[in-house]
């Protein structure tokens, strides 16, 4: 018999609908590289490799089944075809049939939610945590504060705004690079305490296994202990605006001795820093430092020409604010403005850049007001408050 | 005295007739599908390559926010309903729906509310931005001021649903012809009768959750606001207490649907009726008390946690008896594969590659992993789009013939249907291994090590967009230029009271009631 056209075509679709599978087996069982980007990755903690364990099993269990079930339907279109002459059956009940693919599947998920449930317990158990950090989400950037280390600084995205609207060539890491990168000690179990101050972000790193919502009035807990330094990438995985896509989280895994001297490093900055505070400083300084401050923290809203976006983010040129009395100036950087995207950065930016980007602003793009706010006219705000 | 439909506009804008009503729900349906469509095309044309080359982040997150809203809420809800007024009636044996009056209102508010969501586009500040789920704060202090018209356009959306779901009650358990006992009713009956009571009660929810959000906005509480003792995780508990009942309001009607096809086309009985019935009420209960498996990341306590895992893992249970039950129903059949089979047959299939995506969401500790992600975004297309839309295009394919009296173009048919599948699987399988890889959704751009699959995802999404055009070339020229049939009974398989009554089916039907052994 000369099996026809139609027949030929279903049992290549078939085939073509089993391949994946069959790829995915074969790469698997030989771990190689080209299934890189086509399935989770193992990760590097204890955690992220259960849940990697976890979704290949439950992964083998639907193929099984997506196989026999497949199979039988295919068979049936196959054979019982009405143009081939099949007669239909008649049958359309059987009560031992219908129990068994009840039960069988039931037994099938009672297996599989036991070690669902101890990897789950594993996952919530943040005791004994030997170093504490707290994760802030912003629109649209992560502050990083090592607890009890007075340690604490912004973590924002360092890919150009060139590279996204495609003046530049894109980098090997686009907009997966920041600024100031999360920096831990391997073999350290650390406990990450998550919250955010605006909208709700989700602090997400793939190879941790870690994903914590970031909601603000609320503290969430997690943790990792990382097996292997390295420089780890991960993102925002909760919408919260327009920079949703634009503010990558990279973590720094180094040997315990290096993170010593790192935050050793760390902590001096942050008292040569709050001595700066007390330094006069001159126009020029100011509105050097101010224009970096301004497009690494504003530029995003009020954009690097101060003109904003109308109806949405207020322009800086000529705006009611940035050419008023000062103290309205100081009061909005510092506090922000409850209810818009303005946020408060009084605890975002040190004092040195607080006044640079007041000064900057109040002197830039034809604002030429002339007046200088010095570090410490931010300081005697702050505490005058 | 019967008598046939008034002339002119007034026909369709005073009309109390079921068939006219859901007629009007099919077209707007249809309408909103090329609008929600359009907006799909804009997102999947922004992130075709790396970098933001078309729109602007801001807005695409409008893009996603309205494709969401307007394909659920325009598209798939109204075509259900729209085959709920137009089958129910014909398959249970009565004259018309139980409350005609409130049948015409609670379909012409419904183009209201969507003028209302659309023209958000044009205000100042832009449309919605904060996804289909507007989430709070986002959707509450950091909203657009355009909120207030979205909250009153689901407001309206509410309410035509909860109009539509009481009257499907009431025509269902109070119209049906003498000897159509309940459990002798066709599944897409049902399955429509639980979805409306599925419907009554969580519609409520979310105009409770939009209600809340509109005081927080405008009058100065707190709900969802923690400085002032709210709770943002509060917005998410209310929200998927109805989010979750509604992906099954959406696919509990197609599973009837294809309860309906699938033996006309096996020229077999369908197998397990009963436990079809059962399975679909116990998908329909459980569907209430898994709500926080959309929220494996806000931080629940561990047992909470454990609690919706093991109860969403058993949804698997009673959907795996439904797909049994269809394979079953062909196995020894006398098949055949018209354009309806097809659409159906790849609905099982691809349904069933949902499911499985599903079952892998539902284990809370991989869900850390695919939470948020692409793979979830695959995953329901699964379900919404090979579910729901392929099952609503087999259906109109199925009852065309008997709507309009007119047979339409097999070859056309099925080539819209090879086009689709083929294009759909280009579109949403990549999108696994996207989210696997580490792609968040709801991204506006992306890093390069997506930028592949992102670009073949976009490619199929065209094709896709386009086969539509090509349904809707298909159901035109069917009505215009058709075969005309005549056969109470266009498909030799075919069972039920609707293969009874002339073709095309006249103006009134069931006057007198058929008698049913």
């Amino acid at each position: 018999m000369r099996p026809n056209v139609k027949q030929l075509f279903l049992r290549a679709l078939a085939l073509f609908m089993l391949s994946p599978l069959a790829f995915a087996a074969q790469a698997e069982a030989e771990g190689s590289s080209w299934l890189k980007g086509l399935n989770m990755t193992q990760g590097v903690t204890e955690v992220s490799r259960q849940i990697y364990d976890l979704h290949m099993l439950i992964f083998w269990v639907c193929v099984v089944i997506g196989v026999i079930v497949f199979a039988v339907m295919f068979y049936s279109m196959i054979v019982h075809r009405k143009s081939k002459g099949y007669k239909a059956a008649n049958f359309h009940e059987s009560t031992s049939v219908e129990i068994a693919w009840t039960v069988v599947p039931a037994l099938i998920l009672i297996v599989m939610a036991i070690p669902a449930t101890s990897a789950l317990i594993n996952l919530y158990d943040t005791s004994e945590a030997e170093l504490d950090i707290k994760v802030t989400g912003y629109q649209w950037k992560w502050q990083y504060e090592y607890l009890g280390e007075d340690v604490q600084f912004m973590s924002e995205i360092a890919t150009p705004e060139a590279e996204i609207y495609n003046q530049e060539d894109k980098g090997e890491f686009y907009l997966a690079q920041v600024n100031n990168p999360l920096v831990i000690p391997v073999d350290t179990k650390v406990r990450f305490l998550i919250t955010a101050k605006d909208v709700i972000h989700s602090w997400w790193m793939t190879d941790f296994g870690v994903k914590k919502d970031a909601i603000p009035g609320f503290i969430n807990e997690t943790w990792a202990k990382v097996e292997k330094t390295g420089v780890y990438r991960g993102y925002c995985t909760e919408l919260c605006g327009q920079g949703h896509a634009f503010m990558p989280i990279v973590v720094n895994v180094v040997e315990k001795d290096e993170y010593a001297q790192w935050i050793a490093d760390k902590k001096q900055a942050a008292a040569a820093m709050r001595e700066l505070a007390s330094k006069e400083f001159t126009m020029d300084e100011l509105m050097e430092r101010g224009e970096a401050v301004y497009n690494q923290s504003c530029a995003s809203c009020h954009q690097a020409n101060g003109e904003g976006i109308p109806g949405v983010f207020p322009a800086m040129k000529g705006g009611a604010i940035t050419t008023g009395p000062v103290e309205g100036h100081l009061d909005i950087v510092v506090n922000g403005k409850g209810g818009t995207a303005m946020q408060a950065f009084g605890a975002q930016l040190s004092e040195v850049d607080l006044a640079a980007v007041i000064t900057y602003e109040r002197n830039a793009w034809g604002n030429n007001l002339g007046d200088v706010v010095q570090p410490v006219d931010v300081l005697t705000f702050k505490q005058g408050q | 005295m019967a008598h046939g439909p008034s002339k002119g506009i007034g026909r369709w804008l005073f009309t109390t007739n079921h068939k006219d009503i859901g007629t009007m729900y099919l077209w707007f349906s249809f309408a909103m599908f090329l609008l929600g469509g359009f907006f799909a095309m804009v997102i999947r044309a922004e992130l075709f390559q790396p970098g933001m080359q078309i729109i602007r982040p801001e807005f695409f997150n409008q893009m996603t926010t309205m494709h969401g809203l307007v394909m659920v809420f325009g598209a798939i809800m109204p075509a259900f309903v729209g085959l709920a007024n137009w089958m129910i009636p014909l398959q249970i044996g009565a004259p018309d729906m139980a409350l005609p009056r409130m049948n015409n209102l609670s379909f012409w508010i419904l183009p209201f509310a969507f003028a209302i969501l659309a023209s958000t586009l044009f205000m100042e500040g832009g449309a919605p931005n904060f996804g289909w789920t507007f989430y709070a704060p986002l959707s509450t202090t950091y909203a657009p001021p355009s909120v207030n018209y979205f909250i009153f356009g689901v407001h309206i959306m509410g309410a035509s649903s909860i109009m539509g779901s009481i009257n499907i009650v009431a025509t269902v358990l109070n119209m049906r012809a003498p000897g159509m006992t309940l459990m002798k009713m066709p599944l897409f009956v049902w399955t429509w009768l639980i979805t409306a009571f599925l419907l009554i009660a969580v519609m409520p929810v979310l105009a409770g959750a939009v209600t809340m959000m509109l005081m927080d906005i405008n009058f100065g509480t707190s709900f969802f606001d923690a400085a002032g003792g709210g709770d943002p995780v509060l917005f998410q508990h209310v929200f998927w207490f109805f989010g979750h009942p509604e992906v099954y309001i959406i696919i509990l009607p197609a599973f009837g649907v294809i309860s309906a096809i699938i033996p006309t086309f096996s020229r077999k009985p369908l197998f397990g009726y009963s436990s079809m019935v059962y399975a679909t009420a116990a998908i329909a209960f459980l569907s209430f008390i898994v709500w926080a498996h959309h929220m494996f990341t806000v931080g629940m306590p561990l047992t909470g946690e454990l609690y919706f895992m093991y109860a969403t893992m058993l949804i698997a249970v009673p959907t795996g008896v439904k797909v049994f039950n269809w394979i079953s129903t062909m196995f020894q059949g006398a098949m055949t594969f018209e354009t309806p089979m097809l659409f159906s047959i790849a609905f099982v299939i691809l349904f069933t590659i949902g499911g499985f995506t599903g079952l892998m969401l539902s284990i809370a500790p991989s869900d850390i992993q695919y939470h948020d992600t692409y793979f979830v975004v695959a995953h329901f297309h699964y379900v919404m789009v090979a579910g729901a839309v392929f099952s609503g295009t087999a259906a109109v394919y199925y009852w065309l013939p008997k709507w309009c009296g007119k047979m339409y173009n097999e070859t056309m048919g099925k080539l819209q249907f090879w086009i689709a599948f083929i294009a759909f699987n280009i579109t949403f399988f990549p999108q696994h291994f996207l989210g696997l890889a580490g792609m968040p959704r709801r991204y506006a751009d992306y890093s390069l090590q997506f930028a592949d699959w992102n670009m073949v995802s976009s490619i199929g999404a065209f094709v896709y967009g386009a086969a539509q055009l090509l349904f809707l070339y298909n159901v035109i020229h069917t009505i215009v230029a058709g075969k005309p049939v005549s056969e109470p009974k266009t498909w030799e398989g075919a069972e039920g009271l609707e293969w009874t009554v002339a073709t095309p089916a006249p103006y009134h039907t069931f006057s007198t009631p058929p008698e049913v052994k």
